[in-house]
């Protein structure tokens, strides 16, 4: 309380308070502007649907349609850490947003877990779109193994990949025009080497391994194993080692987080980086 | 707590360094603030005045927590800013001149009610302190409006609302009225001094480049000039060491090329300071005389150089002649690329 009587929280509650308050206008935003439905659904349903039609053509096991449809689906995720995670702070910047959340009291912290609430909503609302479209135009068909431990992959999943986003926020709180590009760099690569768009165990096991490093590649080899239960030799790990690494992967990235922003700010104060606009 | 003073600064340097492709010749740093004291007490509204790349807005972004000192000692309600920023940050506020931030899909009410949050405030709290000051700055009707739909002038008033909402100790104003027209301008001015008024014990600092503004608003002024405060005072003090001199406005016709530099108005015996300023219709110079008989050499001189007088004025010294017989210059000059080489 200050002494005009304004109740002002903090520790928990500030942290709660501010998380809440910066996810807001991303979940707004994903029902207040409704354009992106056409370019962030329909996009990824056309990619998709180019490996669904490959896969047809060579004949492929009709699962492998299924772990498209899964993989095209993720991408909304991946997408969002990209360019709504690790860019934000860098746009933000520009925008004059970052000045005003460095001198709240409200922890960076808690802004990027805001950022993080509010990107997990507006992706996995596409994803939903996506992955319901998909499967009602080319028909797949799953067999789901445990659906608890489906719900305990996705969110850990989440987790791993979300954190990611934070540490990479951080790691860009201090830089320039190369966010953008870094965010660029970084983009269809993983495509790749995650398996967004066919089972990862087919790049062989130490490059399934490295890629192991982004979240989303063990996220969606489990996942698909969990969805497509029929052809069990199409994982990479089994689903409980898998769930685990994922786990410390979680653990590594948040406090990763944590510490680049500390860090990070502490130059950017220094060398006068978070005060200077688009260079 | 270290001092009771609202803000202190003790031999306050910054330096910042120059990176990027530059060549062999260029400065490696820039020195924005050079032996900066300060003490502003509570309850203070104070002015920080000077031209652009004065240093005025490298001071605020320390005082708020966003750089730190490269030398010196910076205390902010009670708080060192490189120790205890996390304490600072729970008092202070910042307002710039045009700024835009929030998001332009949410509305006013939204945008504000989500810096509030950062601030820790009850969500009913924000919204009804919202509600007031909305009211108070005349949009309250504005609430639903996106942010992307605000005229400029709008816009900063809700920007003064998100500055004032947490009810801070200490806010910072920088250039708070940059770019508003006169009535908005207004507007701000009487906002300011109606908070001050309300709220004895809070502190603000102001700065700002519009001479009448800093004479209208200010308890106390610093003027500041190359990174360096050349004087602190009440703005009739200020003004008063003027007192004793002749300030003359004069109205001439074309002066014609600029003359070797014994034949410039400087070199009259009695003038401290010109200030020239060239419209199209003629020549307005800003005169500050030792003397008031010291006019008729001046004038002797415009004569001999084919200038005829349109107009003459005597009058009291302002900020603008303190500022001009302090810097020996305008205002309205850019200094903001004063490089110095270091070894």
């Amino acid at each position: 309380m200050n002494d005009t009587g304004i109740y002002k929280a903090k520790g928990f509650q500030l942290f709660w308070r501010t998380a809440w308050a910066r996810a807001y206008p991303r979940i707004v935003g994903t029902f207040r502007e409704r354009s992106w439905l056409f370019f962030e659904t329909l996009l990824p349903v056309l990619g998709t649907a180019a490996y669904v039609f490959v896969y047809r053509a060579i004949n492929a096991p009709p699962d492998y349609t299924g772990f498209v449809v899964v993989g095209g689906a993720m991408i909304a995720f991946w997408l969002n850490i990209l360019w709504n995670m690790a860019s934000q702070l860098y746009w933000d910047k520009d925008m004059g947003n970052l000045e005003l959340y460095i001198i709240s009291p409200g922890p960076v912290m808690a802004i990027l877990m805001g950022m993080a609430i509010g990107g997990l909503v507006m992706s996995g609302t596409r994803a939903l779109i996506i992955l319901t479209v998909s499967t009602f135009l080319f028909g797949v068909t799953y067999q789901t193994g445990s659906l608890p431990l489906l719900g305990a992959v996705f969110l850990v999943t989440m987790a791993a990949l979300y954190g990611m986003g934070m540490m990479f926020a951080s790691l860009f709180l201090v830089s320039g025009r190369e966010a953008w590009h870094i965010s660029n760099l970084l983009q269809e690569p993983v495509y790749l080497v995650s398996g967004f768009y066919f089972p990862v165990k087919a790049i062989g096991f130490w490059g399934a391994a490295a890629a192991s490093l982004i979240p989303l590649t063990l996220g969606l080899d489990a996942i698909r194993q969990l969805l497509f239960t029929g052809d069990p030799t199409l994982g990479f790990l089994p689903v409980g080692m898998e769930l685990g690494i994922l786990a410390v992967l979680a653990v590594i990235f948040i406090n990763g987080a944590r510490l680049a922003l500390a860090r990070l700010e502490e130059i950017g104060r220094r060398e006068g980086r978070l005060i200077e606009r688009r260079r | 707590m270290i001092n009771d003073a609202a803000v202190l600064t003790e031999k306050l340097d910054r330096i910042y360094k120059i990176r990027g492709p530059r060549r062999k010749d260029d400065p490696r740093e820039l020195v924005a603030l050079d032996g900066v004291n300060l003490e502003i007490k509570r309850g203070e509204l104070f002015g920080l005045l000077g031209p652009n790349g004065a240093g005025k807005t490298t001071l605020i972004k320390i005082l708020s927590t966003l750089l730190l000192p490269t030398r010196g000692r910076v205390v902010v309600d009670g708080f060192d800013v490189v120790k205890d920023f996390g304490e600072i940050r729970r008092r202070i506020s910042m307002v710039s001149g045009g700024e835009t931030s929030g998001y332009g899909l949410l509305t006013v009410e939204e945008n504000l009610w989500m810096f509030a949050r950062f601030y820790g405030l009850d969500s009913a709290v924000a919204l009804r302190r919202i509600n007031d000051l909305l009211h108070l700055l005349g949009i309250g009707d504005r609430k639903r409006t996106k942010i992307s739909d605000l005229s400029t002038g709008l816009r900063q008033k809700m920007n003064f609302v998100r500055g004032f909402i947490c009810d801070p100790g200490v806010i910072f104003l920088d250039e708070p009225t940059l770019g508003l027209d006169v009535t908005a301008a207004r507007d701000v001015r009487a906002f300011v001094k109606n908070w001050m008024l309300e709220h004895p014990e809070r502190t603000i600092l102001l700065t700002t480049h519009y001479m009448a503004e800093a004479d209208e608003l200010c308890d106390r002024l610093a003027i500041i000039d190359n990174g360096k405060v050349l004087a602190c005072d009440t703005p009739h003090n200020l003004k008063r060491r003027l007192q004793r001199e002749a300030v003359f406005k004069l109205k001439v016709g074309p002066i014609g090329p600029k003359p070797c530099k014994e034949e410039m108005l400087e070199s009259v015996p009695g003038v401290r300071q010109v200030s020239i300023v060239e419209h199209s219709s003629g020549t307005e110079l800003s005169l500050i005389l030792e003397r008031e008989e010291v006019l008729s050499g001046v004038l002797t001189h415009l004569g001999r150089r084919g200038s005829k007088l349109i107009s003459l004025e005597k009058r009291e010294p302002t900020l603008e002649d303190v500022f001009i017989d302090l810097v020996g210059r305008g205002l309205n000059v850019d200094t903001s690329r004063r490089g110095k080489e270091t070894p």
